[in-house]
């Protein structure tokens, strides 16, 4: 297929609706408007549902609905609004209810500003509702993979049982770039026919719940969510940018994961030997080959658009194996590949 | 050896710098060229300077975001104000010389092409082109891609009720890269 040239907005709803996606249920909030807005379109073309919802938490709850039908479906939202999603992600991930959510962040706490942020890393990957649990969580750094992954998500969502959530910002939801799209898939109309209610004409009812009374029934539940976690270990994706013979290992992810890789190619020129790994699965987060960098003597910086989150998960990936700090590119501001030079010539320098 | 170049198109609200911005977009990659776009705007939509960021490599491409670019077009004296200092030494500068003194051109440090876009837009039939003038002038000055190709691109930005500017829009581009020869 050629090239077309879109938004990542856009991207995300295409991908969404070439795997499947029938219903899309919303409510609107800046930066990813462009999602509803296409797929007010999209979905009734193609046969689906679209529903602007009274609010995020009915939105979220429509998703829930629809995932208990077997019916490929996503809502989207930003950071504020995903806030309001999470009492439903947590049913959902309760209930083992497939679906996608969307969340385009932006910056916070509160309703901070429209502009690009990373502040949600912790919502997104640490369960974000009540209870032990955890979303899939796909990171794109392109348009392209903006597509690519939420095509993805719909099939995690499905093979897992599981709530899988994209997190962009307002970068990757702006800016455009070209893309390929894939050939669209022809779901399977009897996708999830084990488990979905579909009328039980014929057949014992079942019901889709996530609460149990019974004595031992809760705790033999979150033991199976757990086995199910540790199942999708399989799904970590990231990409390695010039490690080969870095001596700083920089950890970010999306869109500023891309814009550090500008910054590394400039000081390569200097002789400054820093390479990238660029998480894509933000959960499964990709700890082996961290672990396995570090091991090799190099020192570790982690740059966030925000005040220090991920940072974490690097460090417990890399158990004290080596130094690893941490730069924190202030949300509200723009980030650009200047802004992140001097953090790593002092990261390589300093002793 | 691989091309790239970022580039800064700024100007008024209305004055269709995300429009060129598109385009160039679109030419790139017709070109087979790797191109972001991105548009930084909000209430400058309406009066005040808009800008967006056009990044063209035949590599991959890491940030969106350039703060130092390698050119310029600005189409106004608020955008050649704020962004010709960030132009990196030697780099390129197409400004509108219709609304813009060109005595304010950093000659000295950069590579200055200016046209009057206005002028001659007006001569082709609608002011409104001048962002098209300006374009063509900066397709020529950079020369990494072809203007037929810019041309042939038209049809992708503009909406198929106003199908029918597009030859003189087509003449805009050329008449501006006919004025930095």
């Amino acid at each position: 297929m050629s090239r077309i040239f879109i938004k990542g907005n856009v991207a995300i709803s295409r991908g969404a609706l070439d795997a499947g996606c029938r219903c899309y249920f919303g409510y609107p909030i800046t930066p990813q408007n462009d999602i509803p807005e296409f797929m007010s379109k999209a979905m009734p073309e193609a046969g689906g549902e679209f529903v602007q919802a009274e609010s995020e938490v009915a939105a979220a709850n429509m998703l829930l609905g629809a995932g208990a039908c077997g019916i490929r479906a996503m809502t989207s939202s930003s950071s504020p609004g995903m806030s309001l999603k999470q009492e439903a992600i947590s049913y959902m991930a309760g209930s083992e209810l497939p679906g996608v959510i969307v969340n385009m962040n932006r910056g916070g706490p509160g309703l901070g500003d429209i502009g690009p942020s990373q502040g949600d890393y912790f919502q997104s990957v640490k369960g974000g509702g009540h209870g032990d649990y955890r979303t899939l969580v796909l990171a794109p750094g392109t348009v392209q993979e903006a597509y690519d992954l939420t095509f993805l998500a719909f099939e995690l969502a499905f093979a897992y049982r599981n709530p899988v959530l994209i997190l962009g910002d307002a970068i990757i939801g702006q800016m455009q770039e070209p893309i390929t799209p894939k050939e669209p898939v022809a779901v399977d109309a009897f996708e999830g026919g084990s488990w979905r209610l579909e009328g039980a004409r014929d057949r014992e009812p079942r019901i889709l719940k996530s609460l149990y009374l019974t004595d031992g029934a809760l705790a033999g539940h979150n033991l199976r969510l757990q086995e199910k976690y540790a199942r999708a270990r399989k799904e970590c994706r990231y990409e390695e940018f010039m490690t080969d013979d870095a001596e700083l290992i920089i950890v970010a992810y999306g869109s500023i994961g891309r814009i550090v890789k500008s910054t590394i190619r400039k000081l390569r020129k200097e002789g400054l030997k820093a390479g990238l790994v660029r998480p894509i699965t933000l959960y499964p987060f990709p700890s082996e080959i961290l672990k396995s960098l570090a091991g090799k003597g190099r020192k570790f910086l982690t740059i966030e658009h925000n005040m220090g989150q991920m940072v974490e998960d690097v460090r417990l990936s890399i158990c004290g194996l080596a130094e690893s700090g941490f730069y924190a590119q202030l949300p509200g501001n723009l980030p650009t590949p200047n802004d992140f030079e001097q953090p790593i010539i002092d990261a390589l320098t300093e002793r | 050896m691989g091309v790239y170049n970022d580039t800064i198109i700024a100007g008024f609200g209305g004055q269709g710098v995300m429009l060129i911005g598109n385009l160039l977009a679109y030419a790139a990659m017709e070109s087979g060229l790797n191109v972001t776009y991105i548009p930084v705007y909000g209430p400058e939509m309406r009066g005040g300077t808009a800008n967006c960021t056009v990044v063209i490599s035949s590599d991959d491409i890491g940030s969106p975001i350039i703060k130092n670019p390698m050119s310029l077009i600005a189409m106004n004296r608020p955008s050649l104000d704020k962004f010709q200092p960030m132009v990196q030494d030697q780099g390129t500068v197409v400004i509108n010389s219709s609304l813009v003194d060109m005595e304010l051109a950093d000659k000295d440090r950069l590579k200055i092409y200016g046209v009057p876009a206005n002028e001659i837009a007006d001569r082709i039939g609608n002011t409104r082109m001048a962002n098209m003038v300006a374009l063509g002038a900066y397709t020529r000055a950079i020369g990494i891609i072809d203007l037929e190709v810019v041309q042939k691109c038209l049809e992708k930005v503009i909406s198929s009720h106003y199908s029918h500017l597009i030859p003189k829009n087509a003449e805009a581009l050329a008449a501006g890269a006919e004025a930095v020869k």
